[in-house]
């Protein structure tokens, strides 16, 4: 740039003409610069960032998934050995099975829930804000503590889910030790942290359909409910395709919940009856050391997530 | 909207639905404020104690808990990535939203790309090595650093600058000589101050309760507050008082930032969720 060295007009030469650089193409020189050159600045921390803490690791955790490493530190090319090892691993594919069956008994009745919640909230309304509020409440307390109280709330001998249970005659439940009740307690946290949260998003998504849809609507006779179908839901699409892919990289990522409820340990209760794939990865990685291992494990993950991802969008298509 | 006054079933459902969002908190105060012995009884006691103070006193002074550590540690952990997120989020966001340059398109697609990978869950296997080979395992950098790229962030300040900021308020600074770093600083700056404000709140909650990295990555020498209550919860499994006033000071500043700013953690969550 400092190269552009086009001689100024006349007039405006300095009276003794031998700098090379005058004062106005210094300036045109750093404007050029300022344009050409500072947005590349601007985004730079990002994508500086991205390679160190994104790319690289991305790239080496498939490098490392091609090795086998153990205990006393050695380690070997394995080629896709720890791939075959995996797809033949029961104990994966039973963190697959919990994870896919925690996420589908969180997300349904989640989402139904959420979007009757935001119809509800979306009516006038005294206390508005306090109501807005109370159901983003859960979603500011932390993780950790959320489920360390619903693991009281489930405990077998002193918790209250129990102690209702039993008020209607109901045997107590040992929640911790069966598959299903196991479930259905961290799919209940879930739901618990995140419902309020989507619901205020739904509401946000019916706030923007414009109203004359519905006064058409009900001129032409359609019911409250038939509206909701025919107009609300199609209408929310967009938000829905949110919803939906935000809940999927959670819930098959599940990790905090299902670790607490049992007492911080990963190995997810005695048979491994709620280990999700996330403390499967950790389990390999960072109990056995089993790195690569591991990372093969999280590039499964990655595949679960995507096809997670393609079903539940291809399923939101269809709404109309 | 014909109806004026909510249907009975309405009422009825928002008011269940509030009540179930507290009560888990309700518990857990009836919990720490209660003896131990209580705490188990049958049936359960439903009102506050009173011996919260001294539950949370006796938490404090746990020398095995490193309970102030943790908070210390997490206050400093948030912080640091909220401060750091905003800033690389609305330089970023600035650039993609009112700066033409080549390739812009293309980083954009890059960025929103890599929303949809779970890096930190994905990446724990290199990036555990990393801080390892560096001789950070442990300590509060190997945290941060992994949570300072946040394509979310970026997105959100291109949206919202792309909508707070006109065009013609950018053409006219330059026509008076600003750089684009001046512009930045005195015309986009004041403009988008909710978003980062938004983005901040969020930020600081994501971190404030992040679990899995710290859990590989730090010792219980040097917690954050989550990993100091999964230690309490690990240790004493039974002594229920002395974990819930753990997990109520461990929510306390969550809930002064909720307080604070509910209006706008409302107001940002639905704006956000329309521009996505």
């Amino acid at each position: 740039m400092s190269l552009n060295v086009a001689p100024p007009p006349a007039a405006h030469r300095p009276p003794r003409g031998s700098r090379r650089r005058t004062p106005s193409t210094g300036r045109r020189g750093w404007s050029a610069f300022d344009l050409k050159a500072v947005p590349y600045l601007l985004v730079s921390p990002y994508f500086l960032l991205f390679a160190a803490f994104g790319l690289f690791p991305l790239v080496f955790t498939l490098w490392y998934s091609l090795y086998d490493y153990d205990l006393a530190g050695t380690t070997e090319w394995a080629g896709l050995d720890n791939y075959a090892k995996l797809l033949a691993d029961e104990d994966f594919w039973n963190a697959v099975t919990n994870t896919t069956g925690i996420f589908f008994l969180a997300t349904v009745p989640q989402m139904l829930i959420a979007l009757m919640l935001a119809n509800a909230l979306n009516k006038r309304l005294r206390f508005r804000l306090a109501i807005r509020m109370s159901v983003l409440f859960p979603l500011v307390t932390s993780v950790v503590a959320v489920a360390i109280v619903f693991s009281q709330l489930f405990a077998r001998d002193w918790g209250l889910a129990n102690w209702l249970l039993g008020l209607v005659g109901v045997e107590p439940i040992n929640w911790r030790a069966e598959r299903l009740p196991s479930w259905i307690a961290i799919a209940l946290m879930v739901d618990w942290r995140w419902t309020g949260y989507n619901a205020i998003i739904f509401l946000a998504g019916m706030q923007t359909i414009p109203k004359d849809l519905y006064e058409a609507a009900a001129i032409d006779g359609a019911s409250r409910r038939r509206q909701f179908w025919q107009i609300t839901l199609p209408m929310l699409k967009p938000t829905m395709i949110f919803v939906v892919l935000n809940s999927t990289i959670g819930g098959l990522t599940l990790f905090a919940e299902p670790t607490t409820f049992y007492n911080g340990n990963v190995d997810g209760g005695s048979q491994g009856q709620f280990q999700t794939v996330a403390m499967f990865i950790v389990k390999q990685g960072f109990r056995e050391f089993d790195y690569g291992y591991a990372a093969a494990a999280a590039w499964m993950l990655f595949l679960l997530i995507l096809v997670g991802a393609a079903i539940n969008f291809v399923l939101v298509r269809r709404i109309r | 909207m014909t109806n004026w006054k909510p249907a009975v079933m309405t009422r009825v459902m928002l008011a269940f639905t509030v009540i179930l969002s507290v009560f888990p908190l309700y518990w857990m105060l009836v919990i720490a404020s209660r003896s131990n012995s209580e705490a188990v009884a049958v049936p359960p006691p439903l009102l506050p104690g009173g011996n919260l103070g001294e539950n949370i006193m006796a938490v404090l002074q746990h020398e095995d808990a490193k309970f102030l550590t943790g908070l210390l540690n997490s206050m400093i952990v948030a912080t640091t990535v909220t401060v750091s997120v905003v800033l690389i989020s609305t330089l970023a966001g600035f650039a993609f939203a009112r700066l033409r340059f080549k390739g812009s398109k293309i980083l954009l697609m890059a960025v929103l790309l890599t929303m949809m990978v779970p890096l930190q869950q994905m990446g724990v296997v290199p990036l555990y090595r990393l801080m390892v080979s560096l001789e950070w395992t442990g300590t509060l950098q190997a945290v941060i650093l992994p949570y300072l790229l946040n394509g979310f962030g970026v997105f959100l300040m291109t949206q919202y600058t792309t909508q707070a900021v006109p065009n013609e308020l950018v053409e006219a600074a330059r026509v008076d000589g600003a750089s684009t770093l001046r512009v930045w600083w005195s015309v986009v700056l004041p403009a988008v101050r909710p978003g980062m404000a938004v983005l901040g709140i969020n930020t600081f909650m994501l971190m404030w309760n992040d679990f899995m990295w710290p859990l590989i990555v730090l010792t219980g020498e040097n917690p954050t507050v989550q990993i100091a209550i999964t230690q309490l919860n690990m240790r004493f499994a039974t002594n229920y008082t002395l974990i819930f006033a753990g997990t109520a000071l461990s929510i306390i500043p969550l809930i002064v930032v909720f307080v604070a700013f509910g209006r706008q953690i409302v107001g940002g969550i639905m704006e956000g969720a329309v521009k996505a």
